[in-house]
């Protein structure tokens, strides 16, 4: 086994890792809340949406200023972290289009909005899929 | 979070200014058969929200052989005004709504729209102005009624001064002469004003004194709260004076700032601000005589049939229904001013309503920001707008004044309010001095 080689910092940092995990909660929770909104026309749904990716995009923003660190470190600047880092990046963009799509009126956002926060809700699994495998499993080479 | 409103502001006003150099200017939309583009909304609303600056030693323009005078100024933002039997002016002053933070998008909404506007807190009162010598300078200045709440609309019935505040119309006893209230107001009725996402209710009387009609605007842009927050909104209503009994005169007008009615004709007649981020030539703000029990679209439908997509669930019934406004005064000018004309204003200016608009944030290049005329004949809009009052807005973009309330002094005068400069100006052709 090569424990001995397992080193702290080649996981992701606790702090890191939680704001990762918490873009899909908040992207999905708008995903459906916007579903909500198609299905009923409650307006408060789409309040809920909007809200939601604004919280989501905290989370991602932070956790791509967590990578940008990460990418001063030698180890970082290859392979799966880099995937990574460019899937959190497209993450963060989408997500903020989204805001924007969100800020219309009423059913001004859809169904636009929808179709977004169902791909943004996507790049959030497979950005921390990826994050987590980048990183997570240590030592491996 | 603070950072990420930081960066969305710099953002959005990148994003902003970059539009404001795309977006041609708008094509004339006066009168009763405007231009109707297709709605359009990019990732941003074109905004622009000038700055206020200061008048200095300038005054705004007026047409040749007028003049015009600041009769009060510093006042804690006036909205409308009226004047008395004995030519006394009376000044509602005040800021209203209490509108809750719904979306993310109002944290920065708030915020540039608090750059367009004056820093000075509400009045929430009733200043009078008094020009006893009739040398046209106002020379007494009382305050005649203090906590109010955001009043607004003023009318007087006899000796019944009548005052609608944000929340409730009032009503002062009235003699000629006073300049101060002999008491607290009574309340005639309470107004809908939960939310007030607009919030001015627009007062005025009956020819026949017995009926007066307040416009109550909606509680949004185009039902972004929900239509369960527009029970009572978008309405003209007619109240009993005497009872304080009422009930919606008209409906579906989004938010009808100001009420008058026509000599002669006794007709009621409104001008409406119409519903935004359909673009910088959408919708058209109007004037239109009041038919009772008339449905003017909002918020299914504007100028008659175009239906909004916006609005869920839909309604062809009422968008059937939908009557088209008189006249177009394009979009986005945000009439806040409306009063008939009489001869002694000069021959030009004989017959029309004078219009206080007071101007454009919801599009890219500003439009509005002066007071026109729209002449009139055999009672009916009848021309194209003439400018009265301008040079609110300077060459640089900055925003001197706003006009809001217009009224015309039967003395000949136009009395204008302004709600940047806290100043009220008075405007007669040079013969009636």
């Amino acid at each position: 086994m090569a424990t001995a080689h397992r080193t702290y910092r080649s996981v992701l940092h606790p702090l890191h890792a939680i704001l990762l995990a918490g873009t899909i909660p908040l992207f999905l929770g708008a995903t459906l809340s916007d579903y909500a909104y198609s299905s009923t026309y409650n307006i408060l749904w789409s309040i809920f949406a909007s809200w939601l990716i604004a919280g989501g995009l905290v989370f991602a923003g932070l956790t791509l200023l967590c990578a940008i660190i990460g990418l001063f470190r030698a180890d970082r600047r290859r392979g799966l972290f880099l995937v990574y880092f460019f899937l959190l990046l497209a993450l963060v963009i989408v997500g903020f289009f989204n805001a924007l799509i969100h800020a219309r009126d009423a059913w001004g956002m859809m169904p636009t909005g929808f179709v977004l926060s169902i791909i943004v809700t996507l790049l959030a699994c497979a950005t921390t899929w990826v994050g987590f495998s980048s990183l997570s499993a240590g030592g491996k080479e | 979070m603070k950072i990420s409103i930081i960066l969305f502001v710099t953002t959005a006003a990148l994003v902003l200014s970059a539009c404001g150099n795309s977006v041609p200017d708008s094509e004339q939309q006066y009168g009763p058969d405007p231009t109707l583009p297709e709605p359009q909304r990019g990732l941003l609303p074109g905004m622009t929200i000038p700055e206020p600056a200061e008048w200095g030693d300038q005054l705004p323009t007026v047409p040749d052989n007028y003049t015009i005078t600041a009769i009060a100024t510093n006042l804690k933002v006036p909205r409308q005004t009226l004047v008395l039997p004995n030519g006394d002016i009376l000044v509602a002053e005040g800021s209203g709504g209490n509108a809750p933070l719904s979306k993310p998008k109002g944290v920065i909404a708030g915020y540039l729209k608090s750059q367009g506007t004056t820093s000075v807190k509400s009045g929430d009162r009733l200043t009078l102005l008094r020009d006893s010598d009739g040398d046209g300078s106002y020379e007494e200045q009382t305050v005649f009624a203090k906590n109010l709440n955001a009043p607004y609309g003023l009318a007087l019935i006899d000796n019944n001064l009548y005052v609608a505040n944000q929340d409730a119309l009032v009503r002062f006893d009235y003699e000629e002469g006073r300049t101060q209230a002999s008491g607290p107001p009574e309340e005639v009725t309470k107004l809908p004003s939960e939310i007030n996402h607009h919030w001015t209710k627009a007062l005025t009387a009956s020819a026949d004194g017995r009926f007066l009609y307040v416009g109550i605007g909606s509680n949004s842009n185009i039902t972004e709260r929900g239509m369960a927050a527009e029970v009572s909104r978008a309405e003209v209503w007619q109240i009993n004076a005497e009872t304080g009994a009422h009930k919606p005169y008209a409906t579906g007008l989004r938010n009808p700032t100001a009420l008058t009615i026509q000599p002669e004709t006794d007709q009621l007649w409104v001008v409406v601000n119409e519903r935004d981020e359909l673009g910088p030539n959408l919708v058209p703000d109007y004037l239109t005589a009041v038919r009772e029990g008339g449905f003017y679209g909002w918020p299914y439908s504007y100028w008659g049939q175009n239906v909004d997509p916006r609005v869920r669930p839909q309604n062809p019934e009422k968008v059937k229904s939908a009557i088209v406004p008189d006249y177009s005064l394009s979009s986005h000018v945000a009439p806040l001013g409306l009063d008939f004309s009489i001869p002694e204003m000069g021959d030009k200016f004989a017959e029309g309503v004078f219009i206080g608009e007071h101007g454009s944030w919801n599009r890219a290049n500003p439009v509005g920001y002066k007071v026109v005329f729209i002449p009139f004949s055999e009672g009916r809009p009848s021309g194209q707008p003439i400018d009265f009052v301008t040079g609110f807005l300077s060459a640089e973009e900055k925003t001197r004044g706003r006009p809001v309330g217009v009224t015309v002094d039967p003395s000949g005068a136009l009395i204008v309010a302004d709600d940047v400069s806290n100043t009220v100006w008075r405007v007669t052709p040079k013969e009636n001095q």
